[in-house]
C-alpha cells in the first residue's frame, strides 16, 4: 500500500473504530522481523512498547526492517514505512513525518511523551538518514 | 443514598470529554483528580495572602505562615503522628525516601543490609541503592509469590541481626496487594532494624496510623489525596529526626550561621531548606480537610465493592488474565488480555475515553519475577462509579475485538 492508497482510506474513515481496525490490518501485514535481530543493540528505548529497527544502504537508498510487540505500534511503522523505505537519506531526512501524522489525526502517537517508542524510532531513523549523508 | 456518595461533582475535570467521549478516569494511582476545594484554597493564596513564611514582620507573611503550618497540623494528624514537628514537608513520596536515606547514611557500614521487596515501586529501590553505594552496605529483595503478595517466609529468613533498615510498600501500585506491614515493622524492630513505609498508594484508601504502625518513617504524597503535586510528607519519629543529620542545606533550616559553623533549626525545618511549596503545602491541608469531611468508610466500602466488581467481571471476559490475586486489594487491578500488547489495549481504551495506564509501573524488579513486560492497570478513586467500570468491561470487551 502506497501513501495516497493510506490518504484514501484515512479519508473514508468515520470515527476512531476504522481507522484504529486499518492500522492494526495494517501492522498484520508488516513483516516480522527475525527473532535473531531483535536483540539489544537493534532495540530502540521506549518504555511503552519495544521497537528494533534495522538500516542498511542499498544503492543510495535505504533500506529498513522494524518490528515492534505491540500492534498499533506495528501498524503505524507500516506508514511510515511507505514514505522512508529505499528513498535516500536526503528524501529520509525532507520528509515531514509529524505533518502527515497531523494530517492522519495519528500525531499523538509522535508526542513528546515519556516513553513515545514510535518518537524515538522516527529520531533514530533520522540520525541514521544523516550518518549516511555524511559519509 | 447513591447520591449523597457520588463525589465525583466535586471535581470539575471529570465532566470533560476526551476524544469525543465522556471521561472514565482510571489512573489515580498515577495521580488523583482535584476537588475544586483544593483548586480554590490555592488560588484564594495566590490572591489574597502569598508571602514567603517564616521571616517576615508583616500580616501577609504571618497569614501565609499560619496557613502552611495549620496544613501541616492536619497532615501530621490525618496520619495520626503525635505531633506536628515530626511531619516534614518534601516534594512528594520520592524525595521523602531519599531525605531518610540520605540522612541515614553514616549509619550504615559493610556488613549491613537494608530489605526491601520485589514489589516495591522504583522511589523505594534507587534511594536504597545510592546508600548501599555510598556506604558499602548490601540491599536485599524479599520475594513476591505468584498472586502477587510478600513472600513472608522469605521475608522472615532474610531479616537478621544485619538488617539495619527495612523499607516497605504499604499498597502495591502495580497489583494494588495491602501489605501486613504493621506485623513486619514489629518483626523488624525485633531485630532492631528502622523500618520506613512507602504509603504512597496507602493514604487515600486505608486508615493509616503511624503510632498503631509503629514505623519509624512514613513517606506519601499530596497529590495521590486530591492534593497538588510537587508536595508530599515525611513522617519521622522526632528522636529518630532529632538525632539525624540534616538533608539540605541553605535557608530556613538553620538557627545561626558563621562562616565557620552553622548550628540548625528545630524540627522539622531543620529538614527543610530553602523557600518551601508554600502554595503546595496550603493546598494539601485543604486537600486534607476536603478529604476528613467526606463519609470516608462508606466511600472506601464503595469503592472497594466497584473494585472486586471490576475484577470479577474482567474475569469473565475469555482472553483477560488478572496480575495478582491478593487476599486484601485497594483500588489497583492489573490485567493482560491475549493477543495484544498491553500499550495496543491502552490506546483503544483511551479512543474510548477511559484512562488507564499502562506498562511496568515503576516496578521493574516486579514485572520480572512475574515474568510479564507490563499490564494494563485501571486504579479507582473514591470519586469513581458504577459507571466506570461498566464503561472499562465494556471497553475491554471492545478493544478484544480489534485485535
Ligand atoms: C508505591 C509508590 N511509591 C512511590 C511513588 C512515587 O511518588 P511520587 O512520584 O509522588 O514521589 C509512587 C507513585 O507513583 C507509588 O505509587
Amino acid at each position: 500500500m502506497d501513501l495516497d492508497e493510506i490518504r484514501e482510506a484515512f479519508a473514508f474513515f468515520d470515527g476512531w473504530e476504522d481507522k484504529y481496525r486499518f492500522v492494526i490490518d495494517l501492522g498484520k501485514d508488516l513483516p516480522n522481523l527475525n527473532d535473531a535481530h531483535k536483540v539489544p543493540a537493534n532495540l530502540v528505548r521506549g518504555c511503552q512498547s519495544q521497537v528494533w529497527l534495522l538500516t542498511e544502504l542499498r544503492g543510495g537508498r535505504m533500506r529498513f526492517a522494524i518490528d515492534s510487540d505491540a500492534q498499533i505500534v506495528r501498524g503505524l511503522i507500516a506508514i511510515i514505512l511507505t514514505v522512508f523505505q529505499d528513498r535516500t537519506p536526503h528524501e529520509v531526512r525532507a520528509f515531514d513525518i509529524e505533518g502527515l501524522f497531523a494530517e492522519l489525526e495519528l500525531i499523538k502517537h509522535l508526542t513528546p511523551t515519556r516513553g513515545n517508542g514510535l518518537r524515538a524510532m522516527v529520531a533514530r531513523i533520522h540520525q541514521e538518514a544523516e550518518r549516511t549523508a555524511l559519509d | 443514598m447513591a447520591s449523597s456518595l457520588d463525589i465525583s461533582g466535586d471535581f470539575p475535570i471529570l465532566v470533560r470529554q476526551v476524544n469525543g467521549q465522556p471521561l472514565t478516569y482510571l489512573d489515580s494511582a498515577a495521580t488523583t483528580q482535584k476537588p475544586q476545594a483544593v483548586i480554590d484554597a490555592i488560588r484564594r493564596y495566590y490572591e489574597h495572602y502569598n508571602a514567603n513564611v517564616h521571616r517576615a514582620a508583616h500580616l501577609l507573611a504571618d497569614e501565609a505562615t499560619a496557613a502552611m503550618e495549620a496544613a501541616r497540623a492536619k497532615v501530621a494528624s490525618l496520619i495520626g503522628a503525635g505531633e506536628a514537628r515530626e511531619l516534614i514537608f518534601t516534594r512528594g513520596t520520592t524525595e521523602g525516601i531519599n531525605l531518610a536515606a540520605a540522612c541515614l547514611t553514616d549509619r550504615f557500614e559493610p556488613g549491613d543490609e537494608v530489605l526491601i521487596t520485589e514489589m516495591e515501586h522504583h522511589s523505594n529501590i534507587v534511594p536504597w541503592q545510592l546508600l548501599c553505594q555510598r556506604s558499602g552496605a548490601a540491599l536485599t529483595a524479599c520475594r513476591v509469590t505468584p498472586s502477587g503478595e510478600i513472600d513472608l517466609e522469605d521475608f522472615h529468613a532474610k531479616l537478621g541481626p544485619r538488617t539495619k533498615l527495612v523499607a516497605l510498600g504499604h499498597v502495591s501500585n502495580a497489583l494494588g496487594t495491602v501489605n501486613p506491614v504493621a506485623e513486619l515493622v514489629e518483626a523488624a524492630h525485633r531485630q532492631g532494624a528502622l523500618a520506613l513505609i512507602d504509603g504512597a498508594q496507602a493514604v487515600q484508601h486505608l486508615d493509616v496510623d503511624v503510632g498503631r504502625l509503629g514505623c519509624d518513617f512514613y513517606a506519601f504524597s499530596a497529590h495521590k489525596l486530591f492534593g497538588p503535586t510537587g508536595i508530599g510528607a515525611l513522617y519521622g519519629k522526632a528522636a529518630l529526626l532529632e538525632d539525624l543529620p540534616p538533608y539540605q542545606g541553605g535557608g530556613e533550616m538553620i538557627e545561626h550561621v558563621s562562616i565557620e559553623r552553622t548550628t540548625y533549626n528545630q524540627l522539622p525545618y531543620k529538614f527543610e531548606a530553602g523557600t518551601p511549596n508554600i502554595a503546595g503545602a496550603i493546598g494539601f491541608g485543604a486537600a486534607v480537610d476536603y478529604f476528613s469531611d467526606l463519609p470516608c468508610q462508606a466511600l472506601r466500602e464503595r469503592e472497594a465493592a466497584l473494585v472486586n466488581q471490576a475484577v470479577s467481571h474482567l474475569k469473565q471476559i475469555p482472553g483477560v488474565r488478572m496480575v495478582g490475586e491478593p487476599r486484601e486489594r485497594a483500588s489497583v487491578v492489573s490485567f493482560l488480555i491475549d493477543g495484544g500488547h498491553p500499550h495496543d489495549f491502552g490506546t483503544l481504551l483511551d479512543q474510548q475515553g477511559i484512562a488507564v495506564r499502562t506498562g511496568h509501573h515503576c516496578a521493574m524488579p516486579l514485572m520480572e519475577r512475574l515474568g510479564i513486560p507490563g499490564t494494563i492497570r485501571a486504579s479507582f478513586a473514591l470519586y469513581n462509579s458504577a459507571t466506570d467500570v461498566e464503561r472499562l468491561v465494556a471497553g475491554v470487551e471492545k478493544a478484544i475485538e480489534f485485535v
